[in-house]
Protein backbone atom coordinates (compact mmCIF):
# COMPACT_ATOMS: atom_id res chain seq x y z
CA UNK A 1 0.00 0.00 0.00
CA UNK A 2 1.31 3.41 -1.07
CA UNK A 3 2.56 5.51 2.36
CA UNK A 4 -0.52 8.21 2.60
CA UNK A 5 0.99 12.07 3.05
CA UNK A 6 -0.41 15.14 4.21
CA UNK A 7 0.16 16.30 0.59
CA UNK A 8 -1.88 13.95 -0.54
CA UNK A 9 -4.71 14.38 1.71
CA UNK A 10 -4.59 18.09 1.21
CA UNK A 11 -3.86 17.71 -3.09
CA UNK A 12 -7.39 15.78 -2.96
CA UNK A 13 -9.37 18.23 -0.63
CA UNK A 14 -8.14 21.22 -2.99
CA UNK A 15 -9.13 19.55 -6.11
CA UNK A 16 -12.58 18.03 -4.41
CA UNK A 17 -12.96 22.13 -3.13
CA UNK A 18 -12.49 23.45 -6.46
CA UNK A 19 -14.62 21.43 -8.91
CA UNK A 20 -18.11 21.73 -5.99
CA UNK A 21 -17.44 25.28 -5.73
CA UNK A 22 -15.92 25.00 -2.33
CA UNK A 23 -12.77 26.67 -0.77
CA UNK A 24 -10.69 25.25 2.38
CA UNK A 25 -10.50 26.48 5.87
CA UNK A 26 -8.35 29.56 5.85
CA UNK A 27 -6.77 29.12 8.93
CA UNK A 28 -3.47 27.49 8.32
CA UNK A 29 -3.01 25.42 11.89
CA UNK A 30 -6.55 24.27 11.38
CA UNK A 31 -6.54 23.31 8.08
CA UNK A 32 -3.51 20.83 9.37
CA UNK A 33 -5.11 20.15 11.91
CA UNK A 34 -8.19 18.70 9.58
CA UNK A 35 -5.35 16.84 7.44
CA UNK A 36 -3.99 15.21 9.55
CA UNK A 37 -7.02 13.86 11.40
CA UNK A 38 -7.92 12.63 8.09
CA UNK A 39 -4.39 10.97 7.31
CA UNK A 40 -4.86 9.08 10.75
CA UNK A 41 -8.43 7.76 10.02
CA UNK A 42 -7.60 6.57 6.13
CA UNK A 43 -4.48 5.08 7.85
CA UNK A 44 -6.82 3.29 10.33
CA UNK A 45 -9.85 2.57 8.59
CA UNK A 46 -8.78 2.63 4.78
CA UNK A 47 -11.20 5.93 4.03
CA UNK A 48 -10.82 9.18 5.24
CA UNK A 49 -13.93 9.31 7.51
CA UNK A 50 -14.72 12.68 9.29
CA UNK A 51 -11.61 13.84 12.04
CA UNK A 52 -14.06 15.19 13.95
CA UNK A 53 -16.78 12.21 14.19
CA UNK A 54 -16.30 8.49 15.42
CA UNK A 55 -16.04 5.96 12.75
CA UNK A 56 -17.55 2.28 13.16
CA UNK A 57 -14.44 1.23 10.69
CA UNK A 58 -17.18 -0.29 8.74
CA UNK A 59 -17.73 1.34 5.02
CA UNK A 60 -21.24 1.00 4.53
CA UNK A 61 -21.98 2.29 8.64
CA UNK A 62 -19.13 5.11 7.78
CA UNK A 63 -19.68 5.67 4.12
CA UNK A 64 -21.91 8.95 4.93
CA UNK A 65 -19.07 10.26 7.22
CA UNK A 66 -16.85 9.73 4.34
CA UNK A 67 -15.04 13.04 3.73
CA UNK A 68 -16.50 14.91 1.97
CA UNK A 69 -19.42 13.50 3.96
CA UNK A 70 -22.95 13.90 2.82
CA UNK A 71 -23.91 16.63 5.31
CA UNK A 72 -21.52 19.49 3.70
CA UNK A 73 -23.91 20.69 1.15
CA UNK A 74 -26.32 21.20 3.19
CA UNK A 75 -24.06 22.41 6.23
CA UNK A 76 -22.35 25.01 4.06
CA UNK A 77 -25.28 26.16 2.55
CA UNK A 78 -26.70 27.36 5.84
CA UNK A 79 -24.18 27.95 7.96
CA UNK A 80 -21.35 28.80 5.67
CA UNK A 81 -19.08 25.68 6.90
CA UNK A 82 -19.14 21.59 6.80
CA UNK A 83 -19.39 19.93 9.85
CA UNK A 84 -15.28 19.88 10.83
CA UNK A 85 -15.18 23.32 9.25
CA UNK A 86 -12.45 21.99 6.32
CA UNK A 87 -14.86 23.43 4.06
CA UNK A 88 -16.15 27.02 3.84
CA UNK A 89 -18.22 29.03 1.69
CA UNK A 90 -16.31 32.04 -0.33
CA UNK A 91 -17.30 35.04 2.03
CA UNK A 92 -16.06 32.40 5.68
CA UNK A 93 -12.79 31.81 3.31
CA UNK A 94 -12.47 36.06 2.17
CA UNK A 95 -13.20 36.49 6.01
CA UNK A 96 -16.40 38.64 5.45
CA UNK A 97 -18.33 36.09 7.75
CA UNK A 98 -16.67 34.63 10.67
CA UNK A 99 -15.90 30.94 10.66
CA UNK A 100 -19.54 29.80 12.12
CA UNK A 101 -20.11 26.78 14.63
CA UNK A 102 -22.16 23.94 12.80
CA UNK A 103 -24.37 21.21 14.19
CA UNK A 104 -24.15 18.14 13.84
CA UNK A 105 -26.64 17.81 11.56
CA UNK A 106 -26.16 13.44 10.78
CA UNK A 107 -29.14 11.51 13.07
CA UNK A 108 -28.32 10.46 16.01
CA UNK A 109 -29.36 6.45 14.85
CA UNK A 110 -26.38 6.85 12.46
CA UNK A 111 -24.01 7.89 15.20
CA UNK A 112 -25.14 5.35 17.10
CA UNK A 113 -23.69 3.13 15.09
CA UNK A 114 -20.05 3.70 15.72
CA UNK A 115 -20.77 2.31 19.13
CA UNK A 116 -21.81 -1.07 18.18
CA UNK A 117 -20.47 -2.34 14.63
CA UNK A 118 -17.82 -4.64 15.47
CA UNK A 119 -19.42 -6.09 18.42
CA UNK A 120 -23.05 -6.48 18.20
CA UNK A 121 -23.45 -9.27 20.88
CA UNK A 122 -21.05 -6.85 22.74
CA UNK A 123 -23.03 -3.68 23.14
CA UNK A 124 -25.93 -6.12 23.70
CA UNK A 125 -24.89 -7.59 26.89
CA UNK A 126 -23.27 -4.08 28.09
CA UNK A 127 -26.10 -1.76 27.03
CA UNK A 128 -30.29 -3.31 26.59
CA UNK A 129 -31.72 -0.91 24.68
CA UNK A 130 -28.81 -1.03 21.65
CA UNK A 131 -30.46 -3.95 19.92
CA UNK A 132 -33.56 -1.96 19.30
CA UNK A 133 -31.28 1.09 17.97
CA UNK A 134 -29.21 -1.61 16.03
CA UNK A 135 -32.11 -2.78 13.95
CA UNK A 136 -33.29 1.18 13.46
CA UNK A 137 -29.99 1.95 11.76
CA UNK A 138 -30.00 -0.86 9.69
CA UNK A 139 -33.86 -0.10 8.36
CA UNK A 140 -32.53 3.29 7.91
CA UNK A 141 -29.78 2.26 5.04
CA UNK A 142 -32.17 1.35 2.91
CA UNK A 143 -34.49 4.18 3.44
CA UNK A 144 -32.60 7.24 1.86
CA UNK A 145 -34.27 8.74 -0.64
CA UNK A 146 -31.96 10.25 -3.80
CA UNK A 147 -33.58 11.58 -6.60
CA UNK A 148 -32.56 12.86 -9.97
CA UNK A 149 -31.63 16.24 -10.41
CA UNK A 150 -30.40 18.28 -13.85
CA UNK A 151 -28.41 21.90 -14.21
CA UNK A 152 -30.60 24.08 -16.07
CA UNK A 153 -27.38 25.38 -17.45
CA UNK A 154 -25.79 22.86 -19.03
CA UNK A 155 -27.93 19.86 -18.83
CA UNK A 156 -25.44 17.70 -15.97
CA UNK A 157 -28.33 15.25 -14.52
CA UNK A 158 -27.30 13.62 -10.86
CA UNK A 159 -29.04 11.26 -8.67
CA UNK A 160 -28.47 12.47 -4.65
CA UNK A 161 -30.38 13.27 -1.88
CA UNK A 162 -30.29 16.86 -2.43
CA UNK A 163 -28.50 19.50 -5.40
CA UNK A 164 -25.43 20.09 -5.09
CA UNK A 165 -23.48 22.88 -3.71
CA UNK A 166 -22.79 24.20 -7.67
CA UNK A 167 -22.66 22.42 -10.84
CA UNK A 168 -19.15 20.61 -11.17
CA UNK A 169 -19.62 20.52 -14.78
CA UNK A 170 -20.68 24.20 -15.65
CA UNK A 171 -20.50 26.27 -11.90
CA UNK A 172 -23.71 27.37 -12.25
CA UNK A 173 -25.23 28.08 -9.07
CA UNK A 174 -27.02 25.45 -6.67
CA UNK A 175 -30.25 26.95 -7.31
CA UNK A 176 -29.89 25.87 -11.15
CA UNK A 177 -30.87 22.26 -10.22
CA UNK A 178 -34.28 21.30 -10.47
CA UNK A 179 -35.32 17.63 -10.18
CA UNK A 180 -36.30 15.40 -12.79
CA UNK A 181 -40.30 13.94 -11.78
CA UNK A 182 -40.00 10.96 -14.35
CA UNK A 183 -43.07 9.21 -15.14
CA UNK A 184 -43.41 5.80 -16.83
CA UNK A 185 -46.41 5.37 -18.99
CA UNK A 186 -47.13 1.72 -20.12
CA UNK A 187 -48.83 1.99 -23.31
CA UNK A 188 -50.50 -1.25 -24.96
CA UNK B 1 -9.05 3.17 28.41
CA UNK B 2 -9.51 5.34 31.89
CA UNK B 3 -10.00 8.55 31.67
CA UNK B 4 -6.55 10.62 31.55
CA UNK B 5 -5.99 13.53 34.32
CA UNK B 6 -4.63 16.51 33.45
CA UNK B 7 -3.42 18.05 36.31
CA UNK B 8 -3.70 22.48 36.66
CA UNK B 9 -3.94 24.86 39.76
CA UNK B 10 -7.20 25.81 38.69
CA UNK B 11 -9.11 23.36 39.90
CA UNK B 12 -12.15 24.49 41.42
CA UNK B 13 -14.39 22.63 39.30
CA UNK B 14 -14.49 19.19 37.92
CA UNK B 15 -13.85 19.29 34.35
CA UNK B 16 -14.63 16.14 31.95
CA UNK B 17 -13.95 16.51 28.32
CA UNK B 18 -15.37 13.59 25.89
CA UNK B 19 -12.90 13.83 22.55
CA UNK B 20 -11.39 11.93 19.52
CA UNK B 21 -7.79 12.21 19.06
CA UNK B 22 -8.19 12.39 15.41
CA UNK B 23 -10.36 15.60 15.77
CA UNK B 24 -8.48 18.97 15.61
CA UNK B 25 -11.61 20.96 17.80
CA UNK B 26 -10.69 18.47 20.34
CA UNK B 27 -7.13 19.11 20.59
CA UNK B 28 -7.85 22.61 20.83
CA UNK B 29 -10.30 22.44 23.46
CA UNK B 30 -7.58 20.22 25.84
CA UNK B 31 -4.84 22.56 24.72
CA UNK B 32 -7.04 25.44 25.53
CA UNK B 33 -7.75 24.14 28.98
CA UNK B 34 -4.15 23.18 29.44
CA UNK B 35 -2.86 26.65 29.06
CA UNK B 36 -5.61 28.12 31.35
CA UNK B 37 -4.15 25.82 34.08
CA UNK B 38 -7.47 24.17 34.42
CA UNK B 39 -7.54 20.52 35.77
CA UNK B 40 -9.20 18.02 34.07
CA UNK B 41 -9.99 14.77 32.35
CA UNK B 42 -10.63 13.43 29.25
CA UNK B 43 -10.94 10.50 27.07
CA UNK B 44 -10.18 9.79 23.40
CA UNK B 45 -13.34 7.58 22.70
CA UNK B 46 -11.65 6.47 19.65
CA UNK B 47 -8.57 4.61 21.10
CA UNK B 48 -11.45 2.76 23.51
CA UNK B 49 -12.01 -0.51 23.27
CA UNK B 50 -15.45 -1.90 21.74
CA UNK B 51 -17.05 -2.55 24.88
CA UNK B 52 -15.96 0.50 26.31
CA UNK B 53 -17.61 2.71 23.72
CA UNK B 54 -20.97 1.45 24.23
CA UNK B 55 -20.65 2.31 27.97
CA UNK B 56 -19.36 5.68 27.00
CA UNK B 57 -22.06 6.18 24.61
CA UNK B 58 -24.47 6.02 27.62
CA UNK B 59 -23.11 8.05 29.68
CA UNK B 60 -22.62 10.80 26.94
CA UNK B 61 -26.00 10.41 25.68
CA UNK B 62 -27.30 10.33 29.17
CA UNK B 63 -25.64 13.67 30.41
CA UNK B 64 -25.28 15.97 27.12
CA UNK B 65 -28.37 14.87 24.83
CA UNK B 66 -25.92 13.76 21.97
CA UNK B 67 -22.74 11.98 20.77
CA UNK B 68 -20.99 15.18 19.52
CA UNK B 69 -16.60 16.20 20.16
CA UNK B 70 -15.56 17.90 21.62
CA UNK B 71 -18.22 17.62 24.68
CA UNK B 72 -17.03 19.31 27.75
CA UNK B 73 -19.05 19.00 31.31
CA UNK B 74 -18.14 20.79 34.12
CA UNK B 75 -19.40 20.30 37.65
CA UNK B 76 -21.53 17.29 35.94
CA UNK B 77 -24.31 19.83 35.00
CA UNK B 78 -22.83 22.43 32.69
CA UNK B 79 -22.68 20.80 29.18
CA UNK B 80 -20.67 22.42 26.48
CA UNK B 81 -20.41 21.21 23.06
CA UNK B 82 -17.46 22.23 20.83
CA UNK B 83 -14.85 23.99 21.12
CA UNK B 84 -16.32 27.02 22.88
CA UNK B 85 -13.69 29.40 24.16
CA UNK B 86 -16.31 31.74 25.67
CA UNK B 87 -18.47 29.19 27.10
CA UNK B 88 -15.73 27.62 28.81
CA UNK B 89 -14.60 30.87 30.38
CA UNK B 90 -17.53 31.09 31.62
CA UNK B 91 -18.21 28.18 33.20
CA UNK B 92 -14.61 28.00 34.73
CA UNK B 93 -14.54 31.82 35.65
CA UNK B 94 -11.57 32.05 33.92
Amino acid sequence: MTEITIEMVLKRAEADAQTYGYYLTPDPNLLQGLLEGLKVNEERYGYPSCPCRLASGKFEYDRDIICPCDYRDPDVAEFGACYCRLYVSKDVFEGKKELPTVPERRPLEKQSRAYMATSTSKAETAVGQTTVTVKAAEKEIAETKPKLWYCKQCGYVVFRDEPPYICPICKAKREMFAEIKTRIDFVG
Amino acid sequence: MPFSKVSGTNNAHKVVVYALSTCVWCKMTKQFLKDSNVEFEYIDVDLCEESEKARIREELQNKSGGLSYPTTIVDDKIVIVGFRKDKLKEALGI
